[in-house]
């Protein structure tokens, strides 16, 4: 089992995103994210998938994306050099005597305060997937009270020559 | 001109060559309904939505055009549910036309609304939603081209009411723009050049037909394969008649209920030629110990069906026929002597041998049981000359119609092989004998499934359409019974029908004619008196042995070699 991160292009049109999740559940295709949104054609959606898998189950979720109509190209960028980036909110509880403490990971992290509340710091914070991890694990012992992730979405690399 | 979303329905169809439609009104499709009066296209009118639905399968599956059904929303449109899974699973070209609440209402669990694109999601090649009459055309043409290219499937089309009410300017597109999809129909080159290296090198090939091969007309290049280097062939249920069932090369099929001789063959192969066949579960049995000394080329226009269930050495994604015809192109251009032609010789000489020493047998024609159901279907094969179209319920009717009448010719079978529907047979005669009337055409039916679509007679004395259907009582829902008595300590629970009602009576209150058998030389006089009428339905009921099983069986997870009632070698 591998975790492989899929790139797929789709028809931007209602429904889209329920043949790609209904394909996936009846099939038994397990998803650890799945991020989508348009891309520069507004025609055109991008949804990135990321899903654990032996590789035969992976060469049937390509295949059987592919049979979907709607599906226009899919990439598997798991090996590719790609930027990887997440999106996570979390709310932290923040005491006067932690919440500096606090603060100077956010600032390792290089993550952002967004909101401050008296006994609370909700932060915002992008990164590939281990950093957010990384952060989260940091910041668990003070206590996390709402936690929020995008998936991961992902670019492949341009070459430079 | 502008027209109205239904007239350009009609006219679309017109298009795209569709000569008759099956369906059943209601309040959403009125407006289709109206403009169906005078339009140039036959219109069927079922009893039961899910007979549309199947009997436009049947007629796709017999002439190979597309079936085109219609009904209403809601409760109309669910009924068409079972029968676009049977032909999603059998990939049956067929096209679906679904009434809707009005744009306006979506969403409001307004009166006769359901969400039918999303109930057949997962049952269809490709469905839509109409929300704009400018898209109808578009949509239909898609809808067509998507049914009957690449791996065919059913496709359906949601049209709300106020869309076949309102009025666009209709220009019906020339092609179908698809950026996404577009098939594979020639094989790659290389891996031809690899399939025929290893034909060439095989000591002992077996061709395995599936319904890919009848779906892509494979038949002519299937026996040009097999003139270049002779071999045993094999098919699936739904490969029957792809390849001619009485060429002598042709072992029968094989799997759970196959021949000895074809199952045999899977287990000794050195290379399995693959065809347009997806190594179902009923043909492989233990995937584990299925063809373990064989190499596979697998041919298929899926790729999604190559490497499911069986690791392909040469996958090859494409066009049955075309595929095959670059096979043979290039086999005809090798030495196909020597060594390993003679062992190849001596292998087909084997699996003929099998086919000799073990053939499908049964008791005599009529015991005190009862008549031998197997026999009702050879008499059917004799008194037809083999020329009829059989449509099939599920269980041991269909079992036996497939080991014991001999397709010579593609789509001359019409079963629900995938979903294994009951209540299939009847309506999709119905929609063979519409698309081939100059045939004969026998549905035949067990007791159990003669009742799920029975509604269906009327339909069929309407237009009288001289469908037959045989039914092989046994008063039992048979294929259950028989798994009863075999792994179940013969606990008959909830398979006996002693109840059922008098099938002739039946046949008779429709207005179709009911003809009862209860012995061999009754059997014989009934099916030609059957036979002989050609205006209306026949219903036949056979009294056969009530507890005859379908022999022989390989328990489901089986090896092919343990076959209950096979013989050993």
């Amino acid at each position: 089992m591998k975790r492989h991160v899929i790139s797929v292009l789709v028809n931007n049109k209602p429904g889209v995103l329920t043949r790609i999740a209904g394909l996936f559940a009846r099939r038994g295709f397990n998803i650890d994210s799945l991020a989508v949104g348009e891309t520069q054609d507004p025609e055109v959606s991008m949804m990135t998938i990321v899903v654990t898998a032996t590789d035969s189950t992976l060469e049937q979720i390509n295949k059987q994306l592919n049979k979907l109509i709607d599906v226009i190209k899919i990439i598997d960028i798991t090996d590719v050099p790609s930027v990887l980036r997440e999106l996570m909110l979390v709310k932290v509880s923040a005491s006067p005597a932690t919440r500096s403490e606090i603060i100077q990971i956010v600032d390792i992290f290089r993550a952002k305060i967004v909101d401050v509340a008296p006994n609370a710091l909700t932060i915002e914070i992008t990164g590939d997937e281990s950093k957010i991890e990384g952060f989260l694990k940091m910041i668990a012992p003070y206590g996390i009270s709402e936690l929020a992730r995008t998936g991961t979405i992902a670019l492949v690399r341009s070459n430079c020559k | 001109m502008k027209l109205s979303g239904a007239e350009i329905l009609i006219q679309s169809l017109f298009r795209e060559g569709v000569e008759v439609v099956f369906g059943y009104p209601g309040g959403a499709v009125m407006e289709i309904y109206d403009k169906l009066i005078g339009a140039p296209i036959t219109h069927y009118l079922v009893r039961h939505e899910q007979g549309a639905v199947h009997a436009a399968d049947g007629y796709a599956r017999t002439t190979g055009k597309p079936g085109v059904c219609i009904a209403t929303s809601g409760p109309g449109a669910t009924n068409l549910v079972t029968g676009l899974a049977t032909a999603y699973m059998d990939s049956v070209p067929v096209v679906a036309f679904t009434g809707q609440v009005a744009t306006s209402l979506l969403g409001t669990d307004a009166f006769q609304e359901a969400d039918i694109t999303g109930i057949t999601l997962p049952i269809t090649k490709h469905n839509y939603l109409v929300k704009k009459v400018e898209d109808l055309p578009r949509v239909i043409k898609e809808a067509f081209h998507i049914a009957t290219t690449g791996r065919p499937g059913p496709v359906l089309v949601d049209l709300p009411k106020d869309i076949t009410q309102a009025e666009a300017e209709f220009i019906y597109p020339d092609k179908v723009e698809l950026a996404s999809y577009k098939p594979t129909l020639y094989g790659h080159l290389r891996q031809i050049e690899r399939a025929v290296n290893l034909i060439q090198e095989s000591t002992k090939p077996l061709l395995y037909v599936g319904g890919g091969a009848i779906a892509s007309g494979a038949t002519a290049a299937l026996h040009k394969l097999t003139e270049l280097v002779p071999m045993p062939v094999t098919a699936t249920l739904m490969g029957l008649g792809a390849y001619q069932g009485t060429d002598p090369y042709f072992l029968g099929m094989l799997g759970m209920h196959g021949t000895p001789a074809a199952n045999y063959a899977t287990l000794e192969t050195d290379l399995l030629i693959a065809v347009g066949a997806r190594f179902d579960d009923r043909v492989t049995g233990n995937i584990e110990k299925f063809i373990p000394n064989a190499q596979v080329i697998h041919i298929d226009i899926d790729p999604a069906e190559i490497g499911k269930n069986v690791v392909a050495d040469i996958p090859i994604v494409g066009d049955a026929t075309l595929v095959l015809e670059a096979i043979v192109e290039s086999l005809a251009k090798r030495d196909l002597s020597g060594p390993k032609a003679e062992a190849r010789r001596k292998w087909l000489e084997q699996t003929l041998a099998w086919k000799e020493q073990f053939p499908l047998e049964y008791g005599p024609e009529e015991s005190p049981q009862g008549v031998a159901p197997q026999f009702v279907v050879e008499e059917l094969y004799r008194q037809t000359k083999g020329e009829a179209i059989i449509t099939t319920e599920v269980g041991q009717n269909q079992m036996w119609a497939a080991q014991f009448y001999c397709f010579d010719r593609p789509r001359s079978l019409a079963s629900s092989g995938g979903l294994g529907t009951m209540g299939y047979g009847l309506p999709a005669a119905i929609g063979a004998q519409i698309g081939n009337p100059g045939r004969t055409v026998i549905d035949i039916a067990g007791d159990g499934s003669f009742l799920m679509n029975v509604q269906e007679l009327a339909t069929a004395v309407q237009y009288g359409i001289p469908i037959k259907v045989a039914i092989l009582n046994n008063q039992f829902l048979g294929m259950v019974r028989q798994w009863q008595e075999i792994f179940y300590q013969r606990r008959y629970s909830h398979t006996c029908l002693r109840s059922n009602p008098d099938n002739v009576k039946i046949a008779e209150a429709f207005g179709a004619v009911g003809l009862r058998a209860t012995s061999a030389d009754e059997t014989r006089e009934v099916i030609a008196e059957a036979l002989a009428i050609k205006d209306r339905p026949v219903v036949m009921d056979f009294k056969i042995d009530r507890e005859a099983n379908v022999l022989p069986m390989v328990p489901p997870n089986g090896s092919l070699d343990q076959m209950i009632g096979g013989g050993t070698r």
